[in-house]
């Protein structure tokens, strides 16, 4: 048991965190900073901030040399995401699911060809992916996507309706997850299409969220062509190949968010310090000391957590179990966080916005926090994953409708 | 980066408990329930031939030159099988603040016979029900020449009545530090809500008190706070592992009741605070093994999540089995009697978040 890091991780971290310093927006971080607003003026704004980090070489950080990243180990992938964070540098937002979702995946299934086409595309961002995966009847139960695609000569007719596509209407590629048998059990019948967003018959419609901006999509596909060529790996081996994709959606960045989890504890911490109740700060009240200084304990253990997980990866190749533990941990965690957070804003939470306590953050924090806990995985899914495949208790009776009985 | 432990250290755990199994079975725990005085001297017998006392002490103390680190999984042994040797007190508390607060002189002439299981050592801090350490200490030692003198008395002592060396926590002008009672301290043996562990109350009419070279209780009180957590996830591991067990195994509505989400979500439940217990109490072990920056924050930190979570993860498992779990011959009261004695012991949740708060600027 270790927890120092080399001197060569050491180096590597005074190298990035150079970098960042150099190479942030300009004004960044400072009171004068205006923050984008609109849902286009962050996408504006994180294709320049983005592209910088691709022309530096850091957008690949965890993609291997073969593919043009830059083939870096485990340790400094998190060293990376560490410092990012550290810095509070803007998190990779339009480039999000290229990275890590849709390269990743077609690294691993897809032909040469493929590979050829569609990865440099990702890294110099010149292309954007979004993710096809969940449907208004495919939440949770995600195998019971019904978006179908037939064949059709050359071609695959795409009908159907995805629901909680992030970039959908600026991305120009989908990830998308859809039935290409119905005959067989609903996890058999599944496949990947890389699918152009530019075709005939795809309509993204913005989905205005709970916090009032729009940063999903749902995306309706009537009659799309897709040529036959676009079928990532094997035929209905869809869902094996999703589970890549999962796996993917959580890694290194675990340690960075909480560094960004602490770096809000801090501010929260201040505002409990100049926030009065009964002319004393409530940070010295019994109640909301208790429950900060609980939500600095929680948030010191997702770290140790965190390192756990780094561990078993270096040690085994792979994140453990821990895996669900961990994203139910730290979900959780997350909503009593920004309960205690709009706690401390009291009346100040009534208001929103520019008239809102700090500017309104706690608010859209804690709005935020519902999707800790229902995506990539509701906590009651990953309840279900921890009790069936790490503590091995016996999977429930499949619920029936009861025959009606004749009159 | 490698926060998991080593291929010995996982070596002695599992060789600890093929032996806890063979040796320490709860039949031979429940030899002492009744037994207010009562502890396991051939365990300890056994286990002393067994070096595992000597463990974390150098060398030239009578030890095998093992760290602080290598008694952690021995320690979550200890609790799975709840195990009625005083072998947390001793060894994992009041032997480790003797080597991280004593002169060479009193290393040496205390150490070896703990080392070798001859000598029981305690530790007593409280004196009152709310009473954990800072300014509730309130024995204060008067001095004679160079003699140190002790009265008054320690309360919830654990492993009092087996002990016959105490590491006393004691104020000084206004300021707490440790010192040592070989002789003349007074024990009450005491009925404990945790039938398996021993404690009672130590009074002391003006016995000879030799005070611990380094001063202040940090980081000796630490590393008795790192080692009860370490004690606590032993027992609570047993405890998840008993109620995923009896789910599997009772039949309700014709089904085992392992297949209601009731009760699956509430095991997945206690596998995510196991978990987090985990990662806190090692970390706590770690750090303050290794004096790091931060020793003192994680210790509060581990101490705060395995008293408040491990009880909840405790009473969860005795709701998982039901009315069995009522009964004094089943085993789960005694699991959770270990540990709600162990979430108060050295501080509850309150407590060390109070620390974690004035540590962190509050």
């Amino acid at each position: 048991m270790d927890l120092a890091f080399s001197p060569e991780e050491t180096a590597f971290r005074h190298e990035i965190s150079a970098w960042i310093r150099d190479n942030l927006p300009a004004g960044w971080g400072t009171p004068e900073f205006k923050e984008p607003k609109t849902f286009e003026e962050r996408l504006e704004f994180s294709r320049a901030w983005e592209k910088r980090l691709a022309e530096a070489g850091w957008a690949g950080i965890s993609w291997p040399k073969d593919y043009g990243g830059r083939g870096t180990t485990l340790m400094d992938q998190i060293i990376f995401h560490e410092e990012m964070a550290a810095a509070r540098a803007p998190q990779i937002f339009i480039n999000f699911v290229g990275i890590n979702l849709a390269g990743p995946t077609i690294m691993a299934h897809g032909s040469e060809q493929q590979k050829k086409r569609y990865l440099p595309k990702i890294l110099d961002m010149s292309e954007v992916w979004c993710q096809g995966f969940s449907e208004p009847n495919a939440g949770s139960d995600l195998a019971n996507v019904q978006t179908k695609a037939v064949l059709d000569g050359d071609n695959f007719i795409v009908n159907g309706q995805k629901i909680w596509t992030s970039f959908a209407h600026v991305a120009d590629w989908c990830l998308l997850l859809c039935r290409t048998d119905s005959s067989v059990a609903k996890h058999k019948g599944l496949s990947y299409l890389l699918v152009d967003m530019h075709s005939a018959g795809i309509e993204p419609r913005p989905l205005k969220q709970i916090t009032g901006e729009a940063e999903f999509d749902e995306v309706f596909f009537t009659d799309v062509r897709v040529p036959r060529a676009q079928l990532l790996g094997e035929m209905n081996m869809g869902w094996t190949y999703a589970n890549t994709t999962l796996a993917n959606e959580r890694g290194p960045a675990f340690l960075a968010h909480q560094i960004r989890f602490r770096n809000s504890l801090n501010d929260l911490f201040d505002s409990a310090k100049r926030t009065m109740r009964d002319g004393v700060p409530v940070a010295e009240h019994p109640a909301f000391r208790d429950r900060l200084a609980r939500a600095y304990a929680e948030v010191e253990i997702m770290r140790y957590i965190g390192y756990r997980l780094v561990t078993s990866i270096l040690r085994n190749g792979r994140p453990g179990v821990e895996g669900s533990i961990a994203k139910l941990y730290w979900s959780e965690m997350v909503r009593r966080f920004q309960e205690t957070s709009i706690a401390i804003a009291g009346l100040g939470g009534m208001l929103d916005d520019e008239d809102g306590f700090d500017g309104g953050k706690w608010n859209r924090g804690f709005s935020m926090s519902f999707a800790q806990t229902i995506a990539a995985g509701s906590s009651e899914i990953q309840k279900n994953i921890i009790s069936e495949r790490v503590l091995g208790m016996p999977r429930g009776e499949v619920w029936a409708p009861k025959p009606k009985e004749k009159v | 980066m490698d926060f998991d432990f080593s291929a010995d250290q996982y070596g002695l755990r599992d060789e600890a408990r093929r032996f806890l199994e063979k040796q320490c079975p709860v039949s031979h725990v429940r030899e002492f329930l009744d037994d207010k005085a009562g502890w396991s001297r051939d365990l300890w017998k056994q286990m002393a031939d067994l070096g595992w006392m000597a463990l974390p002490f150098p060398e030239q103390y009578g030890g095998l030159g093992q760290s602080f680190l290598d008694l952690v999984l021995l320690l979550g042994e200890l609790g799975r099988s709840l195990a009625p040797v005083p072998f947390l007190s001793s060894v994992a508390m009041a032997g480790q603040v003797i080597l991280a607060h004593g002169s060479e002189e009193q290393r040496a002439r205390l150490l070896p016979g703990i080392a070798s299981g001859d000598r029981i050592a305690a530790l007593a801090v409280s004196e009152q029900p709310q009473g954990f350490g800072g300014t509730s200490i309130d024995m204060h030692p008067t001095q004679d020449g160079d003699t140190w003198h002790l009265n008054g008395e320690k309360k919830y002592v654990l492993d009092a009545p087996a002990a016959d060396l105490f590491v006393v926590a004691a104020c000084v002008g206004d300021q707490n530090r440790w010192f040592v009672v070989e002789e003349g301290a007074r024990v009450t043996p005491q009925t404990t809500y945790d039938p398996t562990r021993g404690a009672g109350s130590v009074s002391f009419d003006d016995a000879v008190a030799d005070p611990l070279e380094a001063p202040f209780l940090f980081p000796g009180l630490q590393l008795a706070t790192a080692a009860v957590c370490a004690e606590m996830i032993g027992a609570a591991e047993k405890i998840l592992d008993m109620t995923v067990e009896y789910s599997k195994q009772r039949e309700q509505f014709g089904r085992p009741i392992g297949s209601f989400q009731a009760i699956k979500h509430k095991c997945a439940e206690m596998a995510t605070e196991l978990e987090a217990a985990r990662a806190a109490a090692y970390y706590a072990c770690w750090a303050v093994a290794s004096g790091a920056e931060d020793a003192a924050l994680s210790s509060h930190i581990a101490k705060s999540y395995c008293s408040d979570q491990l009880a909840h993860l405790a009473g969860e498992g005795v709701q998982g089995h039901g009315g069995i779990a009522f009964t004094w011959e089943h085993d789960m009261h005694l699991y959770l009697k270990r540990i709600k004695t162990a979430q108060v012991f050295l501080g509850d949740g309150p407590y060390h978040r109070e620390r974690i708060a004035r540590i962190v600027g509050l």
